[in-house]
């Protein structure tokens, strides 16, 4: 039991250092291959929890995460890159050194949190939901310091990866729940990439500091 | 009684003078492959043992502005490095010495004859040796700390610093994948990376760039001093690579009690692992490309990153957090 536990814990502890290595990639491509990875080890975890625990319909969510997030958006997103002919280095507000340093005190954050919150529960129940979280905030982190559009849809998936890992482990979600999720994933990704278009017609940039900029907002 | 103790006391010297007649071969190891991964014929195993022994014997010329510290260098810097690979535990995990083997010690040997190589670099007062000795000091502010938060955290997994303790705890508990454990072996990598002056960091290969860190430091040095400095960092790549098996893949050592034959056979497999390590470190040497200074403090701020992250989750597996 306890090495069922270890597995899913190193899979998710996977997922937390691909989080990271999102934030530390300097190109848009290199981006995208962390985030397919990302997605692959979450299709990975969900497996093993379906497995292991015997709840064969995890097994659908393990493979709406592999074929959706881990082949087909990070390919769309390709893609698009190819076709905006955009930059390849990522424009950042932060650089890559202080990012990792806010996303650990987001993971030390998370863990505290975890801590204060779900006393009494098992360790590893713990010890997985702050995994969750972790990955989550640094989702939201990934949104906040990169200012590139295709790198924002980027941090915005993997901020929805968290959630699905946090809900295979909550026993929570059922099968109805994550499959609209995980089509809404794929509508806002249209909508995304509408939006991104728009915005490099109009701009003949990616960099969201643009909009800033045509709102008026004076920095 | 006294026999047994005159036998653990070779099996110690064994271990020294092991990791010193190795170190060169290692390193031979590892530039073989990589030649041959480039489809050239490459040096000879035994070139490094050649070069050091033409170097011990050609004169050492040493610069007019030198001052005591730059002639008293090397030979601090190769005590100290050896003193520490040596502590290390490679084929059999109780010796004579390993109380010894602490890992706060080794990192503070290690940091000692860092400081010492920095200060001969400046010794000299030629511009290339300041930049290397500044380089050298803003990867190791990154790295130390790095190696101290890995330490910790497997201190608190197996309940103690000693290498031995340690490697006993993951022989007895082979198994025991944890999340911890991983992020801190690839901490380990990169600061072993980093410490040992290898491909995304500096060259090794080449004392011509600009961007060099380790060579920079050592191009004042020539003769007996230069084959001192090699040796030492050839100790250290064994040292690294050592800390590496006994800490991540310590199956095969022999325990304390196990005698002349069990000693040999841990020997033989310390040292196929060893030679796997440094081939596996020259595909890697071949695979990448040397990163720009201006990044390095990032690619070692990861190792940074990850052993702070190993040792939150130690921390919370265990409740500790509250």
């Amino acid at each position: 039991m306890s090495g069922a536990h270890d597995i899913s814990h190193l899979l998710a502890g996977a997922m937390l250092v691909t989080s990271f290595a999102l934030l530390y990639q300097e190109r848009v491509a290199s981006v995208l291959n962390a985030f397919a990875a990302q997605s692959i080890t979450l299709a990975l975890a969900v497996a093993w929890t379906a497995w292991s625990d015997n709840r064969p319909d995890l097994f659908i969510t393990a493979l709406i995460a592999l074929s959706l997030k881990g082949i087909v958006i990070p390919l769309a997103l390709r893609r698009m890159v190819e076709r905006l002919g955009i930059h390849r280095q990522v424009e950042k507000v932060v650089g890559v050194g202080p990012a990792l340093l806010v996303g650990l005190a987001l993971t030390g954050l998370a863990q505290a949190l975890v801590a204060k919150v779900a006393t009494g529960t098992a360790s590893h129940a713990r010890e997985a939901l702050a995994l969750a979280l972790a990955i989550v905030l640094l989702g939201f982190l990934m949104m906040i310091v990169r200012r590139n559009a295709v790198t924002q849809v980027v941090g915005f998936m993997s901020m929805e990866n968290g959630l699905i890992l946090a809900a295979t482990g909550a026993r929570g979600m059922p099968l109805v729940v994550e499959v609209s999720v995980a089509f809404s994933v794929l509508i806002a990704l249209f909508v995304f990439a509408v939006f991104v278009f728009r915005i490099r017609e109009r701009f003949d940039t990616v960099d969201i500091e643009a909009l800033d900029r045509m709102r008026g907002d004076r920095r | 009684m006294t026999g047994d103790l005159i036998l653990q006391f070779l099996a110690q010297g064994a271990q020294m003078t092991m990791v010193l007649l190795i170190a060169p071969l290692a390193v031979g190891v590892v530039r073989l492959v990589k030649a041959r991964l480039m489809r050239r014929q490459g040096p000879s195993l035994l070139q490094g043992y050649r070069d050091l022994a033409k170097l011990l014997r050609k004169e050492s010329v040493i610069a007019e502005s030198a001052s005591w510290l730059f002639r008293s260098a090397p030979y601090l810097i190769f005590a100290l490095t050896w003193v520490a690979a040596a502590l290390v535990p490679s084929f059999a995990s109780g010796l004579m010495f390993n109380w010894a083997a602490d890992v706060v010690a080794l990192v503070a040997l290690l940091g000692a004859a860092r400081a010492l190589l920095a200060l001969a670099g400046m010794d000299v007062g030629t511009s290339f040796g300041g930049i290397g000795s500044s380089r050298e000091i803003m990867i190791a502010t990154l790295a130390e700390p790095a190696m101290m938060l890995i330490v910790l955290t497997l201190a608190i997994a197996a309940g103690t610093t000693r290498l031995a303790g340690v490697a006993d705890f993951f022989i007895a508990e082979p198994w025991a994948v944890r999340v911890s454990l991983a992020l801190s072996l690839i901490a380990l990598v990169i600061v072993a990376l980093a410490e040992n002056a290898r491909i995304p960091v500096d060259n090794p290969a080449t004392h011509l760039e600009l961007t060099m860190v380790h060579e920079a430091m050592i191009l004042e040095y020539s003769g007996r001093h230069l084959a001192l400095i090699e040796a030492a960092s050839h100790l250290k790549l064994v040292l690294y690579l050592s800390l590496l098996i006994c800490l991540f893949a310590p199956f095969g050592m022999a325990p304390a009690t196990a005698g002349v034959a069990g000693w040999l056979a841990g020997l033989v497999l310390w040292a196929a692992k060893l030679l796997l390590g440094a081939a596996l470190l020259g595909v890697w040497e071949v695979s990448i490309a040397k990163m720009r200074v201006f990044r390095l403090p990032d690619f070692v701020g990861v190792a940074f990153v990850f052993g702070f992250l190993a040792i939150l989750l130690a921390f919370l597996s265990r409740g500790a957090v509250a």
